[in-house]
């Protein structure tokens, strides 16, 4: 009998392949973290990468946060009300939005926008060889193109995060006060009282590493784009996916760190 | 030209290897290209031609074997001296390679702006002279790359690779996707701004018009390796195979071109 060694044969590759782009990706990583904290910085370039990333994202984290909220506020008046706990809608607003939703979805939205386009500026770069260019001018890619746009997501995600935490808190208080009829003084008080230094440090921790994570991912699938333009279009589908599903993973790894060390 | 024999190459590549998976395009390459002259590289798609600038470049790195500039081996330089080393390159690349999120002008000045740390007036003063030199008028200057010609963009490749004056300028495939007139323009541009600078010209390329308009000395990579080095007045004499059926464009002859065919 002749066994059949195509299948170990494919999950060996399968498995090689994956060692050898984390490897990729942990060497592009180091790189990345080295160029962003030694000189020169191209001050202009982080400027102008942290109004992309920042400015241009706001509406559109402003209306998933704001909606986010008004979801979550109608959702725990629901199964509240049955235990006549309504007063803990504008905690429970306060918990989600800080610690989870606005976080997540400001991630999520910045990675589809953002990340998309990062890697297919710099894929497209990389394909008409202007990186190349680059490196014959004597300017290091990664300080020129790849550390202003991490430094500039590592910056812009928490501020984006920190107004949409109170855009979301907005859009909860909107539902308790005009559609619930609650007090606005009182919900106003159990949200701001019972506000924990801990659910502004996670909310803004965890900005911070997604906004490393979606424009490491964003940089690093556009850099190692090939192929044309469908290299780019697969890079830019990498980037937008990868850093989706590094974000959920990651989110779970920080509240885990963060609140049940 | 100068005399090859008593000099220093200014650029020596020896038994240098690059392969790609299991395909060596280098195979134990053997090149010297003198001080201030033209050397052109000729040869078939895929023999490496490209992959040879990269290596000298940096933008890839030989498995083996030696790569001198000015008689130092730069593999062997520390990221700074290289740095320094490739200050002295210039290089024009196929498709112009201009960064289009720049004006036309900011593309020329980009290296005197970002490493020289010069005035922006005083560098697009230097970019739009740069730029007359490849005649081009002022007007194009803030212009942006995706609304140039492909005979202008590789003139504003051609002005940001002389913008800083290099000791070395690298042209590859300069007058590809150009017809016959506009490539007999950027020929004589590549020899005029070679000759004013005084520089060392690498070009690669498979145009025979160009290879015999640019070049002082012109060599046939084949096969990953140097099979073929002389003048242009020497390659219409020679015996050599190759390079008769490549200077022919024949088809029949010891170059097999590949051909894959689904079965």
């Amino acid at each position: 009998m002749q066994l059949d060694l195509s299948f170990i044969d494919k999950l060996g590759r399968v498995v090689l392949n994956f060692f050898r782009a984390t490897g990729r990706l942990g060497i592009f990583c180091g790189q990345t973290v080295y160029h962003c904290v030694t000189p020169p910085f191209y001050l202009k370039a982080v400027l102008a990468q942290m109004i992309e990333i920042g400015f241009y994202s706001l509406p559109v984290v402003a209306l998933t946060t704001l909606f986010s909220g008004m979801v979550i506020a109608l959702q725990t008046y629901e199964a509240v009300s049955q235990f006549s706990a309504e007063g803990a809608v504008a905690m429970v607003v306060r918990v989600a939005v800080i610690r989870e939703l606005a976080p997540v979805m400001a991630g999520l939205m910045v990675a589809g926008r953002i990340g998309a386009a990062m890697a297919a500026e710099i894929g497209t770069m990389r394909v008409t060889e202007q990186i190349d260019a680059l490196s014959t001018l004597s300017t290091n890619p990664f300080k020129y193109l790849i550390a202003p746009r991490v430094l500039a997501g590592i910056v812009m995600l928490p501020i984006l995060v920190l107004i949409g935490d109170v855009i979301g808190i907005c859009g909860g208080y909107m539902i308790g006060v005009y559609k619930l009829d609650f007090n606005a003084t009182t919900y106003l008080t159990n949200t701001w009282d019972y506000l924990k230094p801990m659910d502004i440090i996670s909310s803004m921790t965890k900005a911070g590493v997604f906004g490393f994570i979606i424009t490491l991912l964003g940089c690093y699938n556009g850099f190692q784009s090939q192929g044309g333009a469908q290299g780019v279009g697969r890079a830019t589908t990498n980037a937008v996916v990868s850093s989706s599903i590094l974000i959920l993973i990651f989110n779970y790894i920080l509240t885990e760190m963060l609140f049940n060390a | 030209m100068t005399n090859t024999k008593s000099v220093t190459p200014k650029i020596r590549m020896t038994d240098v290897c690059k392969a790609f998976g299991k395909k060596k395009v280098l195979n134990h390459l053997n090149l010297d290209v003198y001080p201030g002259e033209s050397l052109v590289v000729i040869g078939g798609s895929g023999t490496g031609k490209s992959v040879t600038i990269k290596c000298i470049l940096g933008l890839l790195e030989p498995e083996a074997g030696q790569i001198e500039i000015d008689g130092k081996n730069v593999l062997e330089l520390s990221g700074k001296e290289r740095s320094e080393t490739m200050a002295q390159f210039g290089m024009l690349f196929q498709n112009a390679a201009l960064f289009d999120s720049l004006s036309v002008w900011e593309n020329v000045a980009f290296s005197l702006l970002q490493n020289q740390h010069m005035s922006r007036s005083e560098a697009r003063k230097i970019a739009i002279k740069k730029l007359a030199q490849v005649g081009l008028k002022s007007d194009v200057a803030d212009v942006y790359p995706a609304d140039l010609s492909g005979g202008m963009r590789k003139r504003v490749g051609l002005a940001r690779a002389i913008a800083t004056n290099p000791a070395v300028i690298f042209f590859d495939e300069p007058t590809t996707g150009l017809d016959p007139i506009m490539s007999d323009v950027i020929n004589d541009l590549i020899k005029d701004t070679v000759k004013n600078l005084g520089a060392t010209a690498l070009t690669i390329t498979h145009d025979m018009n160009s290879a015999r308009k640019i070049a002082d000395r012109i060599a046939m990579l084949y096969e990953g390796k140097i099979i073929w080095v002389g003048t242009v007045d020497e390659l219409d004499k020679t015996y050599n195979p190759y390079v008769r059926q490549f200077v022919a464009g024949s088809a029949k002859g010891p170059i097999q071109m590949e051909v894959k065919v689904e079965k």
